[in-house]
């Protein structure tokens, strides 16, 4: 496997996908070739049990991403210690090739919201998330990456673009930068933007690892195309050419496939990743033969 | 005039939470509109995912009682019972507790019962792993000693007493065609995770009794006393091995915690 030294992550430049207790024993026995696999860090911590064990066991055969979705970076108020601790337990034990976060929010006074709420962006709420990530990889010792969120509704105090947003909080941490290329078009299509002309401000530079999901379309008040960010479908065609133009722009990076609800069987969960593949594969060549000429 | 971030985001939470809230101020779209249906989808979001996460840990629950009226009863509990903490594998600990005191789920009397097995049953999937105590050590010990000592619970150990055949009927539920309870009576299960499987173990009354005691901590002795007192044919010997072999406790405890 191959990886580029300048990258924010050790994962190889190949597809993943999200680890699902249905697939455990699958995958164990027939041990498919997946470049890596995610889970979300939540679900291990409990205390021992199946889920650890399993873990432990595809880790010792994957490179393994952990992908936080209850930190709560973009909160106003404080970052949890506790969850922090029971993060850094996690990645101590796991050794994963790559941790990664949200920026978004989901705690607050009232408890754990268990969803990604959007914030905006603004000179006031930029400092918030840049103490957060800082916090967050000292907490940890080591460097994290950070996901451009998908969201259905707009600011208005917002006076700062989302990529200025992300590439700001990256250029002051460290952290490196999670590229949803569904959250792209989610977003893109929901607040009237082109999602190209979004992945081609991106700073692709810094970015370690790249997620692909399928939405849901519905429509707003207005009569609007509202797209859900679902994550219970196989990808979409037009998310998978934005794919094959960010690949243009960045070259091939590891790139998880997510499939939370609706879990399909594994072969056609890794039917996704095999496509995935392919597009990573033609890029590898495309930016080959641009060398060579 | 605009609030701070820390106050934006307490009406932006405060609205998601409660639909009879204006919406949050501040919020548009790339028209200009203060939509309704957008913010919807994130009060939505959190409802189904909290929703979601429950029906995952009471399949059965849900099956006794159908996915629509399950839906609801989540829902209500879900208004008004965040999660502490973004573990949601604990979350619905006191759900059991709250479907007793769910007036529309009255006439079913033995589903908080059922419940209580399903959040034993996923508490001890999550539990320390920790190896069983050995029958072996219990016969290594003086006969004399044995009422002074008392056990350790395994860290997977729970137990659910039920003036109902709640066991039964959670084990009715398991496969794809739910079997008759042919007999309606009281029951206790034991679940523990002793390896990597759960178990669901019925007691008899005895026992039941028995491991109620031992779970608290109390001596062998005391625990034996209540055993008889609810059971006259409780058999000490046998109901003891037969707990310390299922796996409940992980070490035991001498007088004064010093071993004979």
């Amino acid at each position: 496997m191959t990886v580029s030294a300048n990258r924010a992550t050790a994962l190889p430049q190949r597809a993943g996908l999200g680890l699902k207790p249905e697939h455990y024993e699958t995958i164990l026995v027939t041990r498919p070739d997946v470049g890596f696999f995610e889970v979300h860090a939540e679900n291990y911590m409990g205390a021992g049990g199946p889920p650890h064990r399993y873990l432990e066991a595809v880790a010792d055969l994957y490179p393994l991403s952990l992908h936080g979705v209850g930190l709560s970076i973009g909160a106003s108020r404080d970052l949890d210690k506790e969850h922090l601790k029971r993060l850094r337990v996690l990645i101590d034990r796991y050794r994963p090739q790559s941790f990664s976060e949200h920026l978004a929010w989901s705690t607050h006074d009232t408890g754990f919201l268990n969803d990604l709420l959007p914030l905006p962006y603004t000179a006031e709420t930029l400092a918030r998330v840049i103490d957060h990530v800082d916090e967050t990889q000292q907490w940890l010792g080591r460097q994290m990456l950070l996901e451009n969120p998908s969201t259905y509704l707009l600011f208005s105090e917002s006076t700062i673009d989302e990529v200025d947003f992300l590439a700001a909080i990256a250029n002051r941490t460290g952290c490196g930068l999670l590229l949803d290329v569904n959250n792209v078009m989610v977003s893109a299509v929901n607040h009237r933007l082109d999602p190209i002309a979004y992945i081609d401000r991106f700073p692709v530079e810094l970015v370690g690892e790249i997620h692909l999901a399928g939405y849901d379309e519905t429509v707003d008040y207005v009569g609007d195309r509202l797209l859900i960010d679902a994550h219970g479908s196989a990808v979409r065609t037009d998310v998978v050419e934005l794919y094959r133009h960010t690949l243009s722009r960045s070259g091939p990076l590891p790139t998880l496939i997510e499939w939370d609800n609706d879990v399909p069987d594994f072969a056609t969960l890794n039917a996704e990743a095999v496509r995935a593949d392919a597009v990573l594969t033609a890029a590898a060549v495309a930016r080959g033969a641009t060398r060579a000429a | 005039m605009t609030m701070g971030f820390n106050e934006s985001q307490s009406a932006f939470a405060a609205a998601l939470l409660d639909p009879g809230l204006p919406l949050p101020q501040g919020i548009t779209t790339a028209r200009g509109v203060t939509d309704p249906l957008r913010f919807a989808v994130y009060r939505n979001n959190v409802y189904v995912g909290l929703t979601t996460a429950l029906g995952q840990r009471f399949p059965v629950t849900k099956r006794l009682v159908g996915s629509e009226f399950f839906a609801g009863m989540a829902r209500t509990y879900a208004a008004d019972h965040k999660p502490a903490t973004p573990l949601i594998i604990h979350y619905g600990d006191d759900f059991p507790d709250f479907i007793a005191a769910f007036p529309p789920a009255a006439s079913l009397a033995y589903l908080p019962d059922v419940a209580r097995i399903e959040v034993a049953w996923t508490r001890a999937y999550h539990a320390a792993d920790r190896l069983p105590l050995d029958v072996a050590k219990i016969a290594a010990v003086p006969p004399e000693r044995i009422a002074e000592m008392s056990l350790v619970p395994h860290p997977s150990a729970g137990l659910v007493r039920s003036d109902f055949p709640a066991g039964t009927i959670w084990s009715a539920h398991q496969g794809e065609a739910v079997a008759p309870v042919t007999e309606w009576r009281a029951e206790a299960v034991l679940v523990v995770r002793p390896a990597m499987h759960v178990e669901i173990r019925f007691l008899p009354p005895g026992d039941a009794a028995f491991a109620a005691c031992l779970l608290e901590g109390t001596t062998l002795g005391t625990a034996a006393q209540k055993a008889f007192a609810a059971a006259p044919d409780f058999d000490f010997g046998s109901a003891l091995i037969g707990l310390v072999g299922l796996g409940a406790f992980s070490a035991f405890e001498a007088f004064e915690g010093k071993l004979p």
